[in-house]
């Protein structure tokens, strides 16, 4: 029987991106079906009724919410291709552990970068600065988080890298010169298919936070 | 070469005790070194110098932090006993509502104890939201992993005492037979699993740790 892979996501989220890489990394056929969050579907509010949020993944029917789980569950069910966490228990715990680092803070700070100024805006800016040389660090001389190839904090992260370009035209400042290692990364990342195509383009997330700021009043 | 297994930990943590259930569920040996968190020690802060809290696990020297990643490392390393299922969709499930109550339920239930009065009614409110979808989540079964605890029954170690005794300690009693009495049900079950019983905190300790709590927030008003 074939599987039947069904994504319920929305376009901008670097969450949903996760899920789109993990399928692509595993080279899997799935029907892509895009959620306007002003207006759930039926079908979003049965499949995830606790959060009413994307992503999604459907599999022969049944849900998996919050896309780290469903990037694992992807990686589990599918494990003889391209695994995204290692196989020994003490590196699978640390790429956990990062993953759960990059959920922990860079979406509430970017999310803050955008949307507030003043002090408020230069506190994240320099707390999500803090957080990016941290990961560049544990990137160290590696040319992937996962090693010699993409892997679950690789995942994890370079989703939000489609949304810095409207984290420093918004917040006026250059993620490269602070962080040069991390954007050498990303740019590696890029060069892989799965991942230039699961991202999306960041002048396209601009427009995209620009429109969110005019409908939440924010100048 | 002998296995070392140290946990850093605090006494009244629902989050080190997690470890602890863990760790004695599998039958692995380990040294317990208290922190005092409010003197944190230099192997705390060596150990997991992103968050700089318990608990910490180290194996063989080598430290993971976070209870939740720590339980998923502790289910791979000692096989006895499973903590997680087998198949990757229940894999999913028990790793999904294991951080319901991690990032939604304890938060919540949190919120509902300590908030000013003027708010309590609508923190009780969301905090009962939360109850109610675990009740609904355990139905019929025995525990939230099935006929034995697993993942998700010791990630809600907080649920099953802690709000009890905080409860009973600032007069906000949300875990009632009457809303919930599947998940009482669970939590009369829960506490008489001898893993559970003997690692908790003695309800005398924290009930007088959270009335002194109590007492110097209302003194520095």
């Amino acid at each position: 029987m074939a599987d039947e892979i069904i994504l319920l996501d929305f376009w901008p989220s670097m969450f949903g991106m996760r899920v789109r890489l993990a399928l692509a990394e595993k080279g899997l056929k799935y029907e892509y079906k895009e959620e306007d969050l002003r207006n759930k579907s039926p079908l979003l509010l049965e499949m995830n009724p606790v959060h009413k949020k994307i992503p999604v993944l459907i599999h022969n029917g049944k849900p998996i919410c919050e896309s780290l789980i469903i990037v694992q569950y992807i990686d589990e069910v599918w494990h003889d291709k391209s695994p995204l966490l290692p196989s020994d228990p003490y590196q699978r715990a640390q790429a956990r552990f990062w993953a759960d680092y990059v959920d922990k803070k860079l979406y509430e700070l970017g999310r803050k970068i955008w949307s507030t100024k003043g002090e408020e805006q230069e506190t994240a800016k320099k707390e999500f600065i803090e957080c990016l040389k941290l990961l560049e660090g544990e990137l160290g001389d590696k040319p992937y988080f996962g090693g010699e190839k993409i892997g679950f904090v690789d995942v994890a992260l370079v989703t939000f890298s489609c949304w810095f370009h409207a984290y420093e035209s918004f917040g006026n400042f250059s993620i490269e010169a602070e962080c040069p290692k991390l954007i050498a990364w990303t740019k590696r990342c890029m060069e892989k298919e799965s991942v230039s195509s699961s991202l999306e383009d960041p002048h396209k997330v601009h427009g995209f936070v620009m429109g969110m700021k005019k409908k939440l009043g924010i100048e | 070469m002998a296995e070392e297994v140290k946990l850093i930990g605090m006494w009244g943590s629902p989050f080190s005790r997690r470890v602890e259930i863990a760790l004695k569920l599998k039958g692995v040996q380990y040294d317990y070194i208290e922190d005092d968190l409010t003197n944190k020690s230099p192997l705390l802060l060596k150990s997991n110098p992103v968050h700089k809290k318990v608990p910490v696990l180290l194996h063989n020297g080598k430290p993971i932090a976070e209870s939740l990643v720590i339980l998923e490392y502790i289910d791979e390393t000692w096989k006895a006993n499973p903590i997680l299922p087998q198949h990757p969709y229940d894999r999913a499930m028990a790793r999904f509502w294991a951080k319901y109550i991690d990032e939604k339920c304890m938060l919540a239930l949190w919120n509902a104890c300590w908030c000013e009065k003027k708010d309590r009614e609508k923190a009780v409110e969301e905090a009962k939201v939360c109850l109610k979808t675990l009740e609904n989540e355990l139905k019929d079964k025995k525990f939230f992993g099935g006929e034995s605890i697993g993942l998700v029954d010791i990630a809600a170690n907080f649920i099953g005492f802690w709000v009890g005794v905080i409860g009973e300690v600032v007069g906000v009693e949300l875990l009632t037979i009457d809303k919930f009495p599947i998940l009482c049900k669970w939590r009369d079950e829960y506490l008489g699993c001898s893993v559970i019983k003997e690692n908790l905190p003695s309800k005398e300790k924290l009930g007088a740790y959270f009335r002194t709590r109590v007492e110097s927030a209302s003194q520095s008003k």
